[in-house]
């Protein structure tokens, strides 16, 4: 890239260059609701099993508690997150991220990065792992994780996680405050569009559907019913009757258990999950990512050979 | 002799973990070389963010060779016996030697172990080192096995001696050991290779490595307090935070920045916990105000702008934060000022503990409590009370949810902003000390109200839903809670009988339908009359007593009181009054350390075992009636006389609960009874006369036993 980034969607294209160069596959977002980039099967599934993989994308995150109606300079209830996984990690990982931070125009020289420890741990799926939160200047721009477990398994090999908060970072590039201000586009093209001007509407209407109108009792049966499907797809037998093929519905079940994480999001933003309850919603959770991790090893792409 | 440098070069070890990894590279790398056969004359560890180094100075080239007999079976042993003891001591069975012995002939084996080089040796040590670190958490990575806090990238282990350096050949998990090393991240990442522990220091520095932890600190904070006393300003101190800043960089760079003006109006302790607990931000005050007005941060770099942008950058995201710490701040406010109803409300939906119920309930408890309990430490029952009621308002706060470090001093900035009593506002935040065994007790009647009924309250309620702590597993610090009782009620000297309060915990909980009392007694179904529950709570009451006497003996024993001196006097009435069971062992522990005190011990004791003996025989207690008039000795006469005067002493010394001067009296009996037992003997032949010397002794009993139970002293 020639210059600063001018523009959101800039920074994003030269991520996805970079990560290209570095011979990541580049996905798309998966096509579901859920709270981080690690949710994306190409992470939380591709991590399990021997075999090696590297993927870059962008992810649409949605965290409905954090919605406060646009108003707020960096909180949102659907923002992007850039996710790059990597298996094994490979021994250049740091290097490689802050040849990412310098495609986008930080220019190590003149700032002050920085690796501070942060583990990291996702309750719901299962997971755990070490690594760090990446401070430039004293803002957390990216978290940095080797994954050490996923689903309940040691991960062997293990991935190295990156994940990019976007807008935060790009703010920062950009040197924009409010982040409805943040060009999406370049400012000089025929139709600037900011991010306000994308976002904005978008995030009263949900931040008020988030917050007062979700119907709780239609998202509580929501929740129960993916937990049942999700049961019963992985209660099936692992070859197909009707093919007479080995085919474990690993990734079928993990779409209800991501339904079902985001419907616990939804409960929780119209606050009728009491602490107690909490910790319970989560084990159910895990109960299910847990049971759909054992799945996807049954399958090839999991490391199950046919024997 | 040569010198030893390790360096293990890694991606960023957090900056908590670095000291402890700096002892214990140091600790077992020269274990495993001394218990190798090797010698040195000193070592040194260090760390920065990204290594641990170790220098050992003057270690023996090589390890003594050692030649070791060990004796065997006998000749004629069953195989297995040769064979095994063979194989215990690493030799062939063909290589025994059979020599004369006592008792005939037996098989020797020689073990010989060569001496070996520092070289081999090193490299064995280091690499069980490496495998076998405590890490407090540890990780694999890529595709390996072994485990690091981090990706290990390099290893160099280095011997010096005259002729040179050379590298000591290992490899660990496909990483082999060179003499090579790498600066600083960013301004100097080439590698460069180091040939001894001074040519690695050194050209660390020129490579913009600091190896030194405390020569970052010294760094940080000179250049920090410099910085700020050309303001008219100083640093906030703080050793924690400095030592994780400097295990945060290898190359410290000080810079001060400003706080937005809009913000100095937050309380000083809300500026520096967030900027320290987010940025790692030291606080620069303003000693005349009192306030915080600046920031140090510590960059990691030099640069071109001399960290304009760095501090640029920085101060955005300070800005951003205390946007959110004064919207707190300003809403909490609004809040207090109102009288803080809506946080109070919103405590019952915050689970205490799912059988004890909400906070809401809880502060319920421990308002009657403190009631209670107002009269006994001289606060103002009403202020007591509200203090109660208002001490936790502010876990609802928005601030304390954000900083729950802050929970106490928000309440009590919180609480004079809805303009309650100083003393209501100052129990906020005394009410939970004391935090620890070092931490204050508070002293103001109304915080020590409220700190003795909290913690008071957390306790009867554990123990009536029969959850105490069991070894060393003691989630809800119920051992501190007791222990911050303890201290509050002798630190301020306070009369209170404990189980009285017990009680009416136990009884507040019952009418909350909470508790779980019957479990043991299965047989109670049905409360029938409060007799079932008196009986019930004084079989909790007693073991949370127990409780209390357990933690009070190991506060006691700090101190230096004996432990059997404390057991003297938890045997006798009212030992739920702490101070008073406190001054009778002190008092206690006074007299034996006197020598009449002491000797006074042997004669109640051989008084006891006469008198137990014979009414043990005689099959009677001897309990009443020694009549002076049957005193055929001189010896004897006295100790009527000493007992008499003694009695008239320690009678209404005890009604006073002065136990000193009980003590002194019964010590004095110490030559009267010494001369008795010299002169008289107790198995006289006359039985009436027997009879009265052994209610004689019963005297001295019941007069000693009136004092503590001296049956429990050792010895």
């Amino acid at each position: 890239m020639t210059g600063k980034p001018r523009s959101f969607q800039q920074i994003i294209l030269a991520l996805q260059g970079y990560w290209a160069e570095q011979g990541c596959a580049m996905m798309q977002p998966y096509d579901m609701e859920v709270g981080a980039g690690t949710f994306h099967p190409a992470t939380t599934l591709r991590a399990l099993g021997p075999n090696p993989w590297a993927a870059a994308y962008v992810q649409p995150s949605r965290r409905p508690t954090d919605g406060r109606y646009g108003e707020n300079p960096n909180r949102l209830q659907h923002y992007y997150q850039y996710q790059v996984i990597i298996k094994p990690s490979p021994p250049d990982l740091q290097e490689l991220y802050l040849g990412s931070l310098r495609a986008i125009g930080i220019d190590a020289a003149l700032h002050d990065i920085r690796f501070v420890e942060d583990d990291w741990e996702s309750p719901t799926l299962g997971a755990w792992g070490l690594g760090w939160e990446v401070w430039c200047d004293g803002m957390e721009v990216s978290q940095f994780t080797y994954f050490q477990q996923v689903g309940g398994h040691d991960c062997r090999p293990v991935s190295g996680e990156l994940t990019y908060g976007l807008e935060r970072l790009a703010m920062y590039v950009l040197g924009v405050d409010h982040v409805m201000d943040m060009p999406f586009n370049d400012p000089d093209a025929p139709i600037a569009l900011t991010y306000g001007d994308v976002f904005r509407q978008t995030e009263q209407e949900y931040a008020r559907w988030n917050f007062d109108v979700a119907d709780t009792d239609t998202l509580l049966q929501h929740f129960k019913d993916a937990e049942a499907e999700c049961a019963r797809i992985l209660d099936q037998v692992d070859t197909d009757p009707k093919t007479d093929r080995h085919i474990v519905m690993a990734h079928p079940a993990y779409d209800q258990a991501i339904k079902a994480s985001h419907l616990f999001n939804l409960l929780d933003a119209r606050g009728v999950i009491s602490v107690t309850e909490r910790q319970a919603y989560i084990g159910r959770v895990r109960a299910l990512s847990k049971a759909c991790a054992d799945a996807f090893l049954r399958t090839a792409a999991g490391g199950h050979s046919p024997a | 002799m040569p010198d030893l440098l390790i360096e293990l070069f890694s991606e960023e070890i957090p900056a908590r973990m670095q000291a402890q990894a700096c002892a214990d590279l140091k600790k077992r790398v020269t274990d495993g070389l001394v218990e190798a056969g090797l010698t040195y004359a000193s070592a040194a560890a260090f760390s920065t963010p990204r290594r641990l180094a170790l220098s050992v100075e003057d270690l023996t080239a090589e390890s003594r060779a050692v030649r070791e007999e060990r004796k065997g079976p006998k000749v004629g042993a069953p195989d297995k016996a040769v064979e095994g003891f063979a194989r215990g001591a690493g030799v062939e069975v063909s290589a025994l030697e059979v020599r004369d012995d006592k008792k005939g002939q037996v098989y020797f084996a020689v073990i010989e172990r060569p001496g070996r080089t520092a070289e081999e040796i090193v490299a064995e040590v280091l690499e069980a080192t490496i495998r076998n670190f405590p890490w407090p958490k540890s990780m694999r990575w890529g595709a390996g096995s072994l485990r690091w806090v981090r990706p290990l990238h390099s290893i160099l282990c280095l011997l010096t001696d005259e002729e040179g350096a050379r590298t000591v050949p290992l490899e660990v998990d496909g990483i082999a050991a060179g003499r090579e090393t790498r600066g600083h991240r960013f301004m100097a990442p080439d590698a460069f290779s180091v040939n001894s522990f001074e040519d690695y220091e050194a050209k660390l520095k020129r490579a913009k490595v600091m190896l030194r932890a405390e020569e970052r600190a010294d760094m940080i904070w000179n250049e920090a307090t410099n910085q700020a006393f050309a303001l008219g300003l100083e640093v906030v101190e703080d050793r924690g935070l400095l030592a994780e800043v400097a295990g945060l960089v290898e190359w410290p760079v000080v810079l001060l920045g400003r706080i937005d003006n809009q913000f100095l109006d937050l309380p000083p302790e809300v500026l520096q916990t967030s900027m320290k607990e987010h940025q790692k931000f030291f606080s620069v005050r303003n000693p005349k105000t009192g306030r915080i007005e600046r920031f140090v941060t510590v960059a990691n770099i030099e640069t071109a702008d001399d960290g304009a942008t760095i501090l640029g950058g920085n101060q955005k995201v300070l800005s951003a934060r205390l946007a959110d710490a004064k919207f707190f701040w300003d809403n909490d406010l609004r809040v207090a000022r109102e009288g803080m109803g809506p946080w109070l409300e919103s405590l019952s939906e915050v689970t205490f503990h799912n059988k004890l119920g909400s906070q809401r309930d809880r502060i319920e408890r421990i308002a009657a409590l403190a009631r209670e309990l107002a009269p006994v430490t001289g606060a103002d029952a009403i202020e007591a009370e509200e203090a109660a009621r208002l001490a936790k308002a502010d876990l609802s706060s928005e601030m304390v949810y954000e900083f729950p470090e802050l929970q106490g001093l928000m309440g009590r900035y919180y609480a004079a902003e809805a303009g309650k009593s100083d003393a209501v506002a100052a129990a906020a935040q005394e009410h939970y000390q004391p935090l620890g065994p070092s931490d204050a007790v508070p002293t103001s009647p109304v915080s020590v109200t409220v700190a003795l009924a909290d913690k008071l309250d957390t306790l009867t309620g554990f123990w009536a839903i029969d959850e105490k702590p069991t070894g060393s597993k003691d989630p809800f610090a119920l051992r501190r809670a007791a222990l911050g009782v303890i201290r509050l009620v002798l630190e301020n000297d306070l009369k209170l009988s404990l189980n009285e309060y017990f009680h009416s915990s136990f009884w507040w909980l019952l009418n909350e339908g909470r508790g779980n009392w019957f479990e043991e007694e299965p047989k109670v179904t049905e409360l029938t009359s409060g007799d079932v529950e008196k009986q019930v709570f004084s079989v909790r009451a007693e073991s949370l007593l127990t409780f209390f006497h357990d933690r009070l003996k190991v506060y006691l024993r700090d101190q230096g009181i004996r432990h059997d001196v404390i057991d003297a006097c938890i045997a006798m009435p009212g030992n739920d009054d702490l101070a008073l069971l406190v001054r009778r062992a002190k008092a206690l522990q006074a007299t034996l350390e006197t020598d009449d005190g002491e000797n006074l011990i042997q004669g109640f004791k051989r008084a006891n075992n006469i008198l137990t003996q014979a009414e043990e025989k005689d099959g009677v207690e001897y309990s009443f009636g020694a009549d002076r008039k049957f005193a055929e000795e001189g010896a004897e006469v006295a100790l009527f006389d000493a007992l008499d005067a003694a009695q008239a002493e320690i009678d209404p010394a005890m009604a006073e609960q002065d136990f000193g001067t009980a003590m002194t009296a019964m010590a004095e009996l110490r030559g009267p009874i010494d001369r008795f037992f010299t002169d008289v003997q107790v198995n006289a032949e006359s039985t009436v006369v027997r009879r009265n010397r052994l209610n004689l002794l019963s005297r001295i009993r019941t007069i000693c036993l009136s004092v503590a139970d001296l049956t429990r002293l050792d010895g």
